[in-house]
């Protein structure tokens, strides 16, 4: 009998336990937190990755808040994807969606770009006239590609004369799919640029490289394609561990890297293009050019007083705390995304990681105290190195790896599940972000 | 993932697949499922006969579903690149053969009549 009581009071405690960690679960669940009663003015310029994501969790936190997000693009774009696109994996639709179709019930949007920020009086002016006051300012425009910087380029030659340009959007992807492919399947001599600039993804002039050696020797056999990358500098990647491993996978690959090339002109008749070296300008002659221009802060950024005067003079991005993305001079500006001037970090995943952190701190503001939020500079970046696989390289400010599945998913190994995240889960996590969900 | 918790993957999945296909999926598992319950506590028994088809289709149940995510994905086998691979895609199998399995059991049960008492 004794060990009938025993098993009965051990069921009951083991019921009571399974009771007792469901109670518990239903307690650790996140209850809604009270929306903050706030009559603050509110103005994002740019509902863009960043600007769509913050605008979503804004109007969680907050109630009565007067929101304005400014966008002149009825288009959003998924940039991400835009690699893909230039591979022929996926349509140009692919990457598009509306504007309009994230953004949140109850706010303003004006569908034209900013003009003019005062940041002393507190206004921003849109380009059809309209000034609207702020008592908060979060600058996500985005930044502009200088296709005018690269003497003899026009968008128009995308597609023609072997010449590609991923970064131009979704057309201009789709474009860059049809020199490739043509390059792929003729064969002759591939060469794969990058900016001197600070870049969106630095990850993805290596992606199209990989890609398209995959593709090609796919396509027309191995030995008929000579595949050259030019570097800005020294290096590879600004990971000193990543552009090692990417120096090795161009040397299996037979890829030739060519450090200090910076594109500075093309001859689209002659097929030619000139690189700015340290020991003067070079000329190549190519089958296939891949451009991607210098990239920098939208003129009104730059005109507005925003940006670092000491720190990408010729960039312009805004002049922000790295770990608070406030801005330094202006305690009731906020820069996200790509505009922001921190040292890593122009892409999706940033955003992602930055998002919160603004939230945190305009919250904290409005209601009279300090945010504790910090942003470590975290981005990630699925390497593509050939179709099927990736590395899913993350990183800090500090060059530190910072893999999301340490033990489990190796950082520098070239995986067919990294490859998966970027085909099927990345765009659905992306889309879960703008929603603010995620 | 900063912030991982059931409504983010929740979410994720809905993006995947699209709202409807999603839950449209996670409705067909359940209802599967509990088929299979029903036809378990109805006969009160295994049909071993049935068990035998069932197992029959398990090895074209994971071929299936490992072609499925490779043409769905743009991939093949030759994409394995480590022990994390292997593991994904034996995980991909191991859910197309036990989801046939089931699958191919309940609706002989369903479309059989019960077994004669």
């Amino acid at each position: 009998m004794t060990d009938l009581h025993d098993l009965h009071s051990s069921r009951r405690a083991f019921l009571g336990l399974i009771a007792g960690g469901l109670a518990t679960a239903a307690a650790v669940q996140p209850a809604p937190a009270a929306k903050l009663p706030t009559k603050a003015r509110i103005v994002m310029i740019g509902a863009g990755a960043a600007g769509t994501s913050l605008v979503n969790r804004l109007m969680d936190r907050l109630d009565g808040a007067d929101i304005t997000i400014l966008d002149p693009s009825a288009v959003h774009l998924y940039q991400p994807g835009l690699s893909l696109v230039a591979a022929g994996l996926k349509p140009a639709s692919y990457t598009q969606s509306k504007t309009t179709q994230w953004l949140p019930k109850g706010i303003t949007h004006i569908a034209e770009a900013a003009a003019a920020i005062d940041p002393i009086a507190k206004t921003v002016d849109t380009t059809g006239g309209t000034t609207v006051p702020y008592d908060f300012l979060v600058v996500a425009p985005g930044l502009v590609l200088d296709h005018d910087a690269i003497e003899g380029f026009s968008l128009d030659l995308v597609g023609t004369n072997g010449i590609g340009a991923l970064y131009a959007g979704p057309q201009y992807a789709a474009k860059t799919w049809e020199a490739a492919s043509k390059f792929a399947e003729d064969g002759g001599v591939g060469i794969f640029t990058r900016p001197a600039t600070e870049m969106k993804c630095a990850g993805a002039p290596l992606k199209h490289t990989f890609l398209i050696e995959d593709i090609a020797t796919r396509t027309a056999g191995a030995g008929k394609h000579q595949m050259h990358y030019a570097a800005h500098d020294g290096a590879l990647f600004g990971v000193p561990i990543v552009s090692e491993k990417v120096r090795m996978l161009f040397t299996d690959r037979g890829i030739t890297p060519h450090y200090s090339h910076v594109l500075k002109a093309v001859d689209p008749g002659k097929k030619r293009a000139t690189f700015a070296t340290p020991e003067g300008d070079t000329e190549m002659a190519y089958d296939y050019l891949h451009v991607i221009p210098p990239q920098r802060a939208p003129e009104v950024i730059r005109q507005s007083g925003l940006s670092w005067a000491d720190k990408w003079t010729d960039q312009g991005w805004v002049e922000v705390d790295k770990h608070s993305l406030r801005h330094l001079r202006y305690p009731e500006i906020f820069a996200l995304g790509d505009v922001a001037g921190v040292p890593k970090g122009k892409t999706a995943a940033s955003v992602k990681w930055q998002v919160p952190v603004v939230e945190d701190h305009l919250i904290a503001a409005i209601e009279g105290r300090e945010g504790s939020a910090s942003y470590n500079g975290y981005t990630s970046c699925p390497l593509i190195t050939r179709v099927g696989r990736a590395m899913l390289v993350e990183f800090d400010y500090n060059n530190n790896l910072t893999p999301s599945f340490p033990g489990m998913i190796a950082p520098l190994e070239e995986l067919w599940i990294s490859w998966l995240m970027k085909e099927v889960a990345l765009k659905a996590t992306y889309n879960a972000m703008l929603r603010g969900k995620a | 993932m900063e912030q991982l918790t059931f409504e983010t993957m929740f979410a994720v999945f809905e993006e995947i697949f699209g709202r409807g296909l999603f839950w449209a999926m996670v409705v067909a598992a359940v209802v599967v499922t509990l088929a299979y319950l029903y036809v378990l506590i109805r006969d009160r028994e295994l049909s071993m006969r049935k068990f035998l088809w069932a197992q029959l289709s398990m090895p074209f149940g994971a071929v299936l579903a490992v072609v499925f995510v490779q043409a769905m994905t743009h991939s093949g086998l030759r994409d394995i690149g480590g022990p994390v691979d292997v593991i994904v895609l034996l995980g991909i199998a191991a859910m197309g053969a036990v989801g046939s399995a089931i699958l191919v059991y309940t609706a002989q049960s369903l479309v059989r009549k019960a077994p004669e008492q």
